[in-house]
């Protein structure tokens, strides 16, 4: 070959697909940017006008932040609701993940559509009702309660990633060491733990940040004990800027960990749960 | 001591059958293969006796100890699969000495075990690395070096070579088979490679459709198979069979050829393998449809009476398709079967 | 332990969980809805449909939800054989692209916010290009359209991550053989993605479509944080009715209501993007 007359047109994809990229790495870095921007300025320039674009490093909006009355206990009750909510949704999820990852058994189509249902669900709304339950059983306004609500959002996930993540064991593996003197139990713990735990660790801040980012019941059940999310929601009308922004970027920067800590698992994970 | 024995064993998953009335014994320290096609049952007889699946009926005994109630880790067994299951997550050394480790063996002892079998699989310098860093083949000789580690009384095998390259499975063909005869161990080995069969096996039991039609030694099963199947299924190319119709008092007409043969009175099929036929000038009249040189023979594709016929003949025979050719079989290796029920007649 | 209970002991504990926590409650809300002071009654629904602000948050909701979750199926699209054909730097773009993945909508409301506001980025960068001359109020009635499209873009921005990442990971399980195959036989890209990508694609643009239609009829801080009580949506109504109003007879009929939209939509996409037997890979 010597003349390819489609070089231009070729060079010309290339490019447009180069600044393609960047434009849409700008698109979502750049809000984020802002954010920060924002964040770590002082409140008196957040609520001036023209804005910087570049930081000046200042604290003063973030100090703001945790000197407001109840930000603090609002941000360890949005930790300990997370937390919980991680492993609960393991405890629960893990052993139906393998489950149906290892076995057929009668009943199992059945179970998956009830885990897939709950995906269907505006789940959030579930609130409403377990609030009056809650307030029969001692269980308003608490973390635990929270927690619970938060894992119902969470444990479907976490079912079908686990299932993802066990299908991905050969069973072999675990045939093996039964063979070699395992139990079922020290097989599992032995073999499957080790190669299963960084997946579990992914699903479960995939856990944490489900709780961590919810608003609608974390407002509805809790009235003392408010989380993070609750807590700026409710204080949207009255708060000044600064807080909002200081609060939205505390809010963020789990979720930027998060991301990088799950990258790997993310695409495997939806793979198969998407069946 | 470790004879083993299956007591009318049957497996049903669901409505499918997958192993109906089996019965074999298998003599300690014999090499027993189980051969087949795929879906025909072995690899769930096998996983039945290392207790990996669960009999519907019957009853399994190694060593003169009923074990099918049993869990694998309690019947004496160790076992190589067919992905070799070598755990990613432990080096070779570790691999290796899991099932010591299992039984609490002390250290010394256990690190001298490991050492001697990792010598004897000629993979002594691989024992620090994961793997992940190893080859098929050595992965391969990490499961086998694995299972001996145990000191098992049966060895089961679930088509171990089947992944690897061909000449990779030659090679370790031909070690297994030193190896396993050195450990005087009962050995179980699936596979459906009939090569593989023939060169490892003290025993072949050639399995279909969740039976065992012949359990015998390798040259019996090629020489005097059992049912059609097993003629079909061993020896490649496989045996020709033709109609034969009966001429009485012990003569046969096949294709215009007269051979002496089984005092019946009704059609039977004449087999024999293409290996067993000679260029002659009273045999088999055939046409020459295809020629396939295969190097030191020549692979011979005919038309006998509407049948088709191969023979494997020497290759310094010049033919071209059309060619008309006289084929006679030897007349001590003709065999014959009952088309009704399949089975050889004598 | 008996092989054939085990799978039932090891989902047990979930079951009972979601029959608890999801089934029971589901029954609480759809009785709560359905009965006022004296047995069933429809009065709950009559209440919040003739309710003034209801057809409006309705509107606002769908009309939300048909901006939106097309631009984001696009753009996630675009996205996915963009990162599909990359090779070097694929994580860090995957990294990058996937990140708002993890951030709540209450965050992404901040974020939006801090650009729309008056003494915000986008008023500092008008001014400074010199297109206004004072700070202008873009989140205000005077401006229902810059509210929308600040609403918008906030829910594009967001939640466009979940559906890049499960179609991303659809595309993944195509074999390559097939757009080897129809180069061989004269397809160029665009052809190549319309009739392989598109069509192979199926189950997972349902997976995508359904979640992401889903969660765009319970938009509700992303709205709160942007609009406030300007933009009503059919969330923020049912929270209101839970606290400002006090009537938890009526949140759970809204609560109903967005259920069955979301049914029904559900439903929907299924139906149009249903794979034919047998011809999944």
């Amino acid at each position: 070959m010597t003349v390819t007359p489609s070089t231009d047109t070729r060079r010309a994809g290339r490019i447009l697909y180069g600044a393609g990229v960047v434009l849409l790495c700008a698109w979502v870095l750049g809000p984020i940017y802002l954010l920060v921007v924002n964040t770590l300025s002082s409140p008196e320039t957040v609520n001036t006008f023209p804005k910087p674009l570049i930081p000046e490093f200042d604290t003063g909006s973030l100090r703001f932040f945790l000197e407001f009355a109840g930000m603090l206990s609002a941000l360890k009750n949005s930790v300990l609701v997370a937390g919980l909510t991680m492993i609960l949704s393991i405890l629960i999820g893990a052993p139906a993940g393998y489950a149906l990852s290892r076995f057929d058994f009668r009943g199992k189509q059945a179970f998956r559509m009830l885990i897939l249902l709950t995906r269907a669900f505006p789940l959030p709304l579930l609130a409403l009702p377990l609030a009056v339950m809650f307030i029969r059983t001692g269980l308003d306004d608490t973390i635990l309660g929270l927690a619970l609500v938060h894992t119902t959002l969470a444990v479907p996930f976490s079912v079908l990633i686990t299932y993802s993540l066990f299908s991905g064991i050969p069973l072999e593996l675990e045939e093996a060491a039964w063979t070699l003197g395992c139990t079922r139990v020290s097989a599992f713990v032995r073999v499957v733990l080790p190669l299963i735990l960084p997946g579990i660790t992914a699903s479960a801040i995939f856990a944490f940040v489900i709780s961590w980012n919810e608003v609608f019941a974390a407002a509805v059940l809790t009235i003392e004990n408010r989380t993070l999310t609750a807590f700026l929601l409710q204080n949207l009308d009255t708060s000044p800027l600064h807080l909002k922004f200081a609060g939205g970027f505390i809010l963020v920067v789990p979720a930027l960990i998060f991301i990088f800590a799950v990258r790997k698992y993310l695409f495997a994970m939806w793979g198969i749960a998407n069946r | 001591m470790a004879e083993i024995q299956i007591r009318n064993v049957a497996k049903q998953f669901g409505s499918y059958t997958a192993l109906r009335d089996i019965n074999l014994t298998i003599a300690d320290q014999e090499f027993m293969v189980l051969l087949g096609a795929s879906g025909c049952g072995k690899t769930t007889l096998l996983r039945i006796i290392a207790g990996l699946e669960t009999a519907t009926t019957g009853e399994v005994w190694i060593g003169g100890r009923r074990v099918d109630h049993l869990p694998p880790r309690d019947r004496g067994i160790a076992m190589v699969f067919q992905n070799y299951a070598v755990f990613p997550h432990l080096t070779v050394f570790e691999n290796i000495g899991f099932g010591l480790r299992m039984r609490r063996m002390a250290e010394t002892e256990l690190r001298q075990r490991v050492e001697r079998v990792a010598e004897l699989m000629h993979i002594e310098q691989l024992l620090k690395r994961y793997s992940g860093e190893l080859s098929g083949g050595q992965r391969q000789r990490v499961a086998v070096a694995r299972a001996l580690a145990m000191e098992p009384d049966v060895i089961l095998m679930d088509e171990p070579l089947s992944n690897l390259d061909a000449l990779l499975r030659l090679e370790m063909r031909t070690e297994l088979k030193g190896v396993l005869a050195e450990s005087r161990t009962t050995a179980i080995y699936v596979t459906h490679d009939q090569v593989e069969a023939m060169s490892l096996a003290d025993r072949i039991s050639v399995m279909h459709q969740g039976r065992i039609v012949q359990a015998a030694s390798p040259i019996e099963v090629y020489r005097n198979p059992a049912t059609e199947f097993v003629g079909g299924f061993i020896g490649n190319p496989p045996m020709n069979f033709l109609p034969a119709r009966p001429l009485g008092e012990g003569r046969w007409q096949v294709a215009g050829l007269v051979v002496d043969g089984p005092r019946l009175d009704k059609p039977l099929h004449f087999a024999i393998r293409p290996e067993d036929l000679r260029p002659a000038e009273n045999g088999l009249q055939a046409r020459v449809r295809v020629v396939e040189p295969l190097g030191a023979h020549v692979l011979v594709t005919c038309d006998v009476d509407g049948a088709m016929l191969r023979a494997v003949l020497d290759s310094d025979i010049s033919l071209n398709p059309g060619d008309r050719l006289t084929l006679a079989p030897q007349p001590d290796r003709i065999r014959w079967f009952d088309p009704e029920t399949t089975r050889a007649v004598h | 332990m008996n092989a054939r209970l085990l799978p039932y002991i090891l989902i047990l504990p979930v079951t009972l969980f979601l029959c608890l926590f999801f089934l029971y409650p589901f029954v609480l809300v759809a009785a709560q809805a359905f009965t006022t002071g004296d047995g069933f009654s429809l009065e709950n629904f009559r209440e919040v449909v003739g309710y003034w602000k209801f057809p409006i948050s309705l509107k606002n909701t769908l009309l939300l939800a048909a901006a939106v979750v097309p631009v984001q199926l696009a753009l996630a699209l675009l996205m996915a054989t963009m990162v599909n054909r990359m090779r070097r730097g694929r994580d860090l773009v995957l990294y990058i692209w996937t990140i708002p993945l993890g951030i709540s909508d209450l965050a992404a409301g901040m974020i939006w916010l801090a650009i729309f506001e008056q003494s915000g980025f986008l008023n500092t960068i008008l001014g400074a290009v010199g297109a206004i001359d004072r700070p202008v109020n873009f989140l205000s009635y005077q401006h229902m359209g810059v509210v929308f499209l600040a609403i918008a873009l906030a829910e594009i921005w967001r939640a466009t991550a979940i559906m890049l990442v499960i179609l991303v990971a659809g595309i993944g399980l195509i074999p390559k053989e097939y757009y080897e195959a129809a180069e061989v036989f004269g397809a160029g890209p665009w052809q190549r993605f319309r009739r392989i990508t598109l069509p192979l694609l199926r189950p997972s643009l349902q997976t995508a479509l359904v979640l992401r239609v889903i969660l765009a009829f319970e938009v509700f801080a992303v709205v709160a944080a942007l609009g406030g009580t300007l933009f009503p949506v059919l969330m923020s109504e049912t929270y209101a009715y839970q606290f400002d109003l006090l009537d938890s007879g009526a949140a759970a009929a809204m609560a109903l209501i967005i259920l069955a939209i979301s049914i029904a939509s559900t439903l929907v996409i299924l139906r149009v993007l249903r794979v034919p037997k047998g011809a999944s890979i």
